[in-house]
């Protein structure tokens, strides 16, 4: 029921501002389309877990929370992008409509234990993506991102499919809960099915959440598409790619004993690989590209320890996690879309020399945010990562445990460098735009919500994941977060 | 595949099997034509055969859809673009041999073999359809799609406006 | 009958061609159409899994089991069809900015 209406109410948005002259419109009516959608969501929270519109629609927990989080992620991303897209001379309306119903497509992958419905959303939110990618039609660095993320893209929903065909001639339906019963059904060629489907399956969703053999495509389409469709693809498509893979695991719960060490070198690979080559990157948004590929790599680890005892550990870490990781991506987006001024973009670490000058509030948060990707005490990127680690040893998964923490230290190098360009200020004049309205507020709800929800940890997770039939775990968490 | 088998084939054996040997060469041909011109039309040759494949199948609509969707829309636009870019004739690409290649058919050699081997072939013991002969027709399909499939069939109208609104702002002119 | 794997070979078939293509070609045209082509290909296995319903009992029963393969198949067409639209949208897109589409060309992006 809940997608039903947001999703309808996003459409409509869309349709009413159709016509309209002024962009401010356009934007009020989406950020207010937003809130509402927001406010349903939360409304819903108590509602119990139940499969709704012919078992298309699956109201619980976890599928509430990642919607919150992507109406979030996408009111933030439009906060900011009328600026930009002004100073980048890109004069497109339509990019509003086109996000709000991305963000929609993330939803439905994200409430839905159908595959059927998990497909269609994906392209519903990657073919949105595809065209805000190409937005900015005088620059080929725009062009040639969209036209690889497109192809690669389509390649992967390909892939996808035949893993949703083979599912399919397993169990005779579309339903992952079905998975289960196909399984303990003992029918060897109904198994070997299953098995390649989802093989398949996880390739498909691997390039859609940039797991290391298929991350290719990540960085260049990172540095080429606009800053704000960067902030909006690094936060929406990755917690939306996330949930699906979520429900798709979940689905296979029986046949964990196979993926769990597949997944395991996957998450050990994507970690390192994503930080080792950040290291080596000079431009701040392919920087950021690989950073988001080591974020997924932690997100994986989270996923792990809680489908390896799938009873203790919660997925509330996961959900935690993306929260942070979404605003901090965001926010030092935000900031990186400082560097477009009348309609050039440089986005090199150097282009940052001087925003200490042009603006002390943007320098400042850019530290905070900095500070949390990293992982320093009091931001949530800290508590979020620290809980995956926890969650990671109580799973008996030491090895990702080391790694994790190994690669935090490694990502030190390159975040730092990022913080440290921002106050070298060998020119006289600043290559940076000035501040406006709507960045301004985007970084400074970033910045207070990294710090806030690094504090308020305890409280969060509970509300977050208190009828997760989890609950004594939690609150030992908590319990270890506040000593 | 032994004598005794072919004897026991029926037309319906050979039907598929011409279909097939059509389809399959078709497929070849999208890839290995070095004019993207003759490519499409190799696809077009190929969408034109599944649906036939599909009438044996008994998904009548399905096939007919097909032809409607993808031989008459989807390729239609294919050959549009390739004129209007006039990719086929001057501009014509030179294929050249690299490590690409090699990739890219050790992967499909794997593909068809992991898969066929391991999960095809262990079906071959199926031949009877289970589903009833009218499974296909439009008025099963119609009422599957407006009763349970309905919230998807809305989704997929969203889809549809986005190809619609995405193309117009790439195509479109300097605004 | 014709048996079930006669038609999943063959689905495979142009599954493996499809992919083949994508990682060889160059003109990205030619590997848009071996997407479409890997697509149809996934269409053919699905309506073949619901013609002959390989497994022994699907849970929601047989009518839905079979129903929902080629809803399935419909949900791809659409998705395919909005596909085309946008992404030869950005192929026409690239193609007023520099009069080639070499896929192996396209080296702006580099780290």
């Amino acid at each position: 029921m809940v997608a039903v209406i947001l999703t309808g109410l996003l459409a409509l948005t869309a349709d009413l501002i159709w016509y309209k002259k002024s962009t401010s419109s356009v934007r009020a009516i989406s950020l207010i389309g937003l809130l509402v959608s927001g406010a349903l969501v939360i409304q819903q929270w108590y509602r119990p877990d139940e499969d709704v519109l012919a078992r298309m629609v699956t109201v619980d927990r976890f599928g509430l929370a990642i919607q919150f989080i992507l109406i979030v992620s996408c009111f933030l991303c439009l906060l900011f992008s009328d600026g930009y897209l002004k100073e980048k001379r890109i004069a497109f309306r339509e990019f509003y409509p086109l996000a709000l119903w991305s963000t929609a497509g993330g939803m439905l992958m994200a409430t839905s234990k159908n595959l059927l419905v998990i497909f269609l959303g994906l392209e519903v939110l990657s073919i949105a993506l595809y065209v805000m990618a190409g937005m900015s039609r005088s620059e080929h660095k725009s062009e040639e991102s969209a036209l690889k993320y497109f192809l690669l893209g389509s390649f992967a929903s390909g892939f996808l499919l035949y893993g949703i065909a083979f599912v399919y001639g397993a169990t005779g339906g579309l339903n992952l809960d079905e998975i289960a019963s196909a399984w303990s059904a003992n029918n060897l060629a109904a198994k070997n099915m299953l098995l390649f489907g989802l093989g398949l399956l996880l390739v498909g969703l691997g390039f859609k959440s940039a797991f290391v053999p298929f991350h290719q495509w990540t960085p260049d389409v990172y540095q080429g598409a606009p800053t704000n469709v960067t902030a909006f693809m690094a936060a929406v498509s990755k917690i939306a790619a996330i949930a699906a893979l979520y429900r798709v695991l979940h689905g296979m719960l029986p046949l964990r004993d196979l993926w769990i060490p597949a997944l395991t070198v996957i998450a050990i690979l994507t970690m390192t690989v994503g930080n080792l080559v950040a290291l080596t990157q000079k431009d701040v948004k392919r920087i950021l590209g690989y950073s988001s590929i080591a974020h997924a790599g932690y997100l994986l680890v989270g996923l792990l320890a809680h489908f390896s005892n799938p009873g203790q550990i919660g997925v509330t870490t996961v959900l935690y996690y993306l929260l942070a990781y979404s605003l901090m991506t965001i926010g030092t987006l935000a900031i990186v879309s400082m560097v477009a001024k009348e309609g050039r973009e440089e986005t090199t670490v150097a282009s940052f020399n001087g925003l200490w000058k042009q603006s002390p509030l943007a320098a400042g948060v850019l530290i905070i945010f900095m500070a949390s990707m990293i992982g320093i005490p009091i931001t949530a990127g800290f508590v979020g990562k620290f809980q995956i680690f926890v969650d990671s040893i109580n799973a008996n998964l030491g090895l990702l445990a080391i790694a994790l923490a190994i690669n935090s230290v490694i990502s030190i190098a390159y975040y730092l460098g990022i913080a440290k360009a921002a106050f070298v200020s060998d020119e006289e004049t600043p290559r940076v735009a000035k501040m406006n309205t709507g960045l301004s507020t985007t970084v400074a709800i970033c910045a207070a919500g990294v710090l806030l929800i690094g504090v308020l940890f305890a409280p969060i997770s509970q509300w977050l994941g208190n009828d997760l039939n989890e609950t004594p775990v939690m609150a030992m968490n908590a319990g270890q977060a506040t000593k | 595949m032994n004598l005794e088998m072919i004897q026991s084939f029926t037309p319906a054996h050979f039907l598929f099997l011409a279909l097939a040997g059509i389809a399959a060469a078709t497929a070849v041909g999208v890839v290995a034509f070095n004019d993207p011109v003759r490519s499409a039309l190799c696809l077009v040759g190929n969408f034109f055969t599944l649906a036939f494949l599909y009438f044996t199948l008994n998904a009548e609509l399905l096939g007919i859809t097909q032809v409607v969707v993808y031989t008459g829309a989807i390729m239609v636009l294919f050959l549009f673009v390739l004129m209007l870019l006039n990719l086929g004739g001057v501009k014509m690409m030179k294929e050249k041999f690299d490590v690409k290649r090699v990739l890219g058919f050790g992967f499909g050699a794997l593909l068809l073999y992991v898969i066929g081997a391991q999960v095809i072939l262990p079906l071959n013991t199926i031949t009877t359809a289970k589903a009833a002969n009218d499974f296909g027709g439009p008025e099963m399909i119609g009422r599957a799609l407006f009763t349970t499939y309905v919230w998807p069939f809305e989704v997929a109208s969203i889809l549809l406006l986005i190809g619609v609104v995405g193309s117009i702002m790439l195509a479109k002119r300097k605004v | 009958m014709i048996p079930l794997y006669w038609y999943l070979g063959l689905g495979l078939l142009m599954f493996t061609v499809g992919a083949v293509g994508v990682v060889v070609r160059r003109n990205p045209i030619v590997i848009f159409m071996c997407i479409e082509l890997m697509l149809n290909a996934v269409n053919l296995t699905f309506l073949a899994f619901a013609r002959y319903q390989p497994t022994p009992l699907p849970i929601g029963g047989l009518p839905d089991s079979w129903m929902s393969g080629q809803m399935m198949v419909i949900f791809v067409m659409a998705v395919a069809a909005a596909e085309v639209a946008v992404g030869l949208g950005i192929i026409m897109a690239i193609f007023r900015l520099r009069d080639n589409v070499d896929i192996d060309e396209m080296n702006l992006l580099k780290g």
